[in-house]
């Protein structure tokens, strides 16, 4: 899951992660309201998902309530790269003295965890790393001893960080490292961390993504569930339970199994097609979840043809064919649909669908066969 | 012979009196698998079908001997239920379990590697693992697999995918190609058995003729295996990767399964494989069939 700024810097501050006074607003009164009551001169920073705000003109300083507004009004509603401003963060604005960049996230060919410190922060980190990889320090730390003290010291030092701002970056990288671990997250970055004139060290921005399989330790992250950004495809396939991906071209594709509906995605490409989404319905393909499946791929104008492709390992392939049978009464559907069923029962599964086989609902004996009628289907 | 497991493996299945581990545990019995026991603290004396219950894994260690254990607790639980495995005495675990929270799995990893380096930990997120004809732990239908015949070659296969792995499976015995071991490493970001260590043991494994190995966007895992096949192997593999065409910055399924910043793209994994002489197909039939010509090459 990922978090916008605003709750990144609300998930920070609650390991007690130093990050400026701020509020989130999505009116330009309320914005006002906030620039007044933290005192001026604040920021007014665009939340969205996405980097390259500041470029894009989503970051402005204001000096008082009129400059507020006057950005504020300018920022809601402005698109940034395909991503429209709702949401404002205003927060009090900060002398910056140095710029550094701090994060972890999981190496997962070491299997540790991958801390990256680097004294030239405020850019993108992707840049540096190609340009001057020696200037980011990096630390491996093992999840079962965490990190030291000594190991953060050690790695500020190896970054090069103003000596100055040691002792506060090395309070921060252990909070962080915390906040990590406790609060479950795959990724924290601080980009920029600052180093303020008075000799503070601050986090002015906040980039997060949780764990979603860690909901169950943290009931309160069901919050974020309701502001990921996801197309209107994908919100529907969400409320209904089903691993949608919504991807730009015409075959509806419905597999059960991550690897199989990525498999399946790949094979339309290969013999042709364009798929219209990947949809991985997993292991129940019960006639509910079917017709669920169908309805999301139905509502895509796009859709040309659907191909379902089912691998019945546990899962049978009459519970499948029953599926679609009933799904098929269910729902309305105007395209025509390609069925390749192996597996476990697949010939009694074959046997259900046989009587309802017309121009609308067609098998194919092989993922390839199927791939190439369906794609067919969808030029028609 | 075969990798990880074999006719002698004696499964101890924990969460065997919950829904899931009930119905797969005693599939897996009913395939030949020696399941001796099931652990529940709340229901220690009672018996599943005639498989005895106890309070702890070392206790069915204890009075049964097994050998191995297979996960089937929800995922707050198997943090616990991995150390608990390790420690009551268990040298192989499955952790079938989806949905376990990357930390825990990275911290238990690191957890099992000092503390306990000879347990090996297959998972989570895994379809398990199945010796055709000898042993089945997990939820991989058996029937879709050839089991070995003397004198004819077999493949071992190796998977970040289930359903693909069921799919190689079943397209092998389509083509009557006998499987040694299979084994589901699951598509987790941390998985406790790699591709690497399977094809290690595949190498050492006298029954295992060929290997097929099936990989997916996300990660280095294969080019490490690459790099591995490269230095290491001298039997030959045959590989698909899937989400070949899978759109940058898109979470595909799994987890693990992400192109992200042009690194982790089906097309480099390839490249790197065929670099070290895999023969690389563009989908699972593909690869099947290249695992076909293998094979027939091996029998002349």
């Amino acid at each position: 899951m990922d978090l916008f700024e605003y709750q990144g810097k609300q998930f920070f501050a609650s390991f007690g992660i130093p990050v400026s006074a701020g509020d989130a607003v999505t009116t330009v009164d309320d914005a006002v309201a906030v620039a007044d009551r933290i005192g001026y001169p604040v920021v007014v920073k665009a939340q969205v998902q996405v980097g390259g705000r500041g470029k894009a003109g989503g970051i402005k300083l204001a000096d008082d309530a009129d400059e507020v507004r006057t950005h504020a009004g300018n920022i809601l509603g402005m698109d940034i790269k395909g991503h429209t401003v709702e949401i404002l963060w205003i927060e009090t604005a900060s002398d910056i003295a140095e710029e550094y960049y701090a994060s972890f996230t999981l190496d997962r060919s070491a299997k540790k965890h991958l801390g990256m410190l680097s004294a030239e922060g405020g850019v993108e980190i992707e840049a540096v790393a190609e340009s001057n990889p020696d200037a980011i320090a990096k630390i491996w730390v093992d999840p079962v001893d965490g990190l030291t003290e000594a190991q953060a010291l050690e790695w500020v030092a190896a970054a090069k960080l103003n000596p100055e701002a040691t002792e506060g970056a090395v309070d921060i990288l252990q909070k962080l490292y915390t906040a990590y671990v406790d609060g479950d997250a795959d990724l924290v970055e601080i980009n920029p961390l600052i180093f303020t004139p008075d000799g503070r060290v601050h986090a002015l921005d906040a980039k997060v993504t949780l764990d979603a399989n860690s909901v169950f330790r943290h009931p309160d992250y069901e919050q974020y569930e309701a502001t990921q950004v996801r197309d209107e495809r994908e919100t529907e396939a969400f409320e209904k339970g089903l691993q949608y991906v919504g991807l730009e071209g015409s075959v509806g594709v419905i597999a059960n199994g991550a690897g199989l509906a990525m498999s399946t995605v790949d094979i339309v490409n290969q013999v042709g097609g364009k798929p219209a989404n990947f949809l991985d319905i997993g292991g129940g393909a019960n006639a509910d979840v079917m017709a669920g499946a169908l309805e999301v791929i139905t509502n895509d104008p796009n859709v040309r043809s659907i191909f379902i492709n089912i691998f019945g390992g546990i899962t049978k392939g009459e519970e499948v064919a029953n599926g679609i049978v009933t799904a098929m009464g269910r729902v309305q559907i105007d395209v025509p649909i390609v069925v390749r069923l192996d597996g476990t029962n697949a010939e009694q599964g074959r046997e259900i669908l046989e009587p309802h086989l017309s121009d609308k609902l067609l098998m194919e004996p092989t993922m390839v066969a199927a791939a190439e009628r369906v794609v067919a289907l969808a030029k028609n | 012979m075969s990798i990880f497991v074999d006719e002698n493996t004696k499964v101890v299945y924990q969460g065997l009196t919950g829904s899931q581990g009930r119905f797969y545990g005693l599939l897996n019995r009913e395939y030949g698998t020696q399941v001796v026991a099931g652990t529940n603290p709340k229901k220690a004396g009672t018996d599943v079908e005639g498989i005895p219950v106890y309070a702890t894994v070392a206790d069915a260690v204890e009075a049964t001997g097994a050998t191995a254990s297979c996960i089937f607790i929800p995922a707050p639980g198997v943090k616990d239920a991995v150390i608990e495995a390790a420690e009551g005495g268990v040298k192989f675990i499955v952790a079938i379990t989806e949905g376990v929270p990357a930390q825990d799995e990275a911290w238990f990893f690191n957890k099992l590697q000092r503390d306990f380096p000879d347990v090996q930990l297959l998972g989570p997120n895994c379809p398990g693992i199945i010796s055709p004809g000898k042993c089945n732990i997990g939820i991989t239908a058996g029937h879709i697999a050839k089991p070995p015949v003397e004198g004819e070659p077999s493949v071992g296969i190796v998977s970040r995918s289930g359903t693909l792995t069921y799919q190689a499976l079943y397209e092998l015995k389509l083509n009557d190609i006998a499987v040694s071991t299979c084994v589901g490493i699951g598509g987790d970001p941390v998985p406790g058995t790699s591709f690497i260590d399977c094809l290690k043991a595949f190498e050492a494994d006298d029954q295992t003729d060929a290997v097929m190995m099936f990989g997916e966007i996300g990660g280095s895992a294969e080019e490490e295996a690459a790099e591995f096949i490269s230095n290491e192997m001298s039997k030959p593999v045959v590989s698909y990767i899937a989400g070949v065409t899978a759109p940058a910055g898109k979470k595909m399924g799994h987890a693990g399964a992400i192109v992200s910043g042009g690194k982790g793209t089906a097309a480099a994994k390839m490249d790197a494989l065929r670099a070290a002489g895999v023969h690389v197909g563009n989908n699972p039939t593909e690869a099947s069939q290249l695992m076909v010509e293998v094979v027939n090459g091996l029998k002349k």
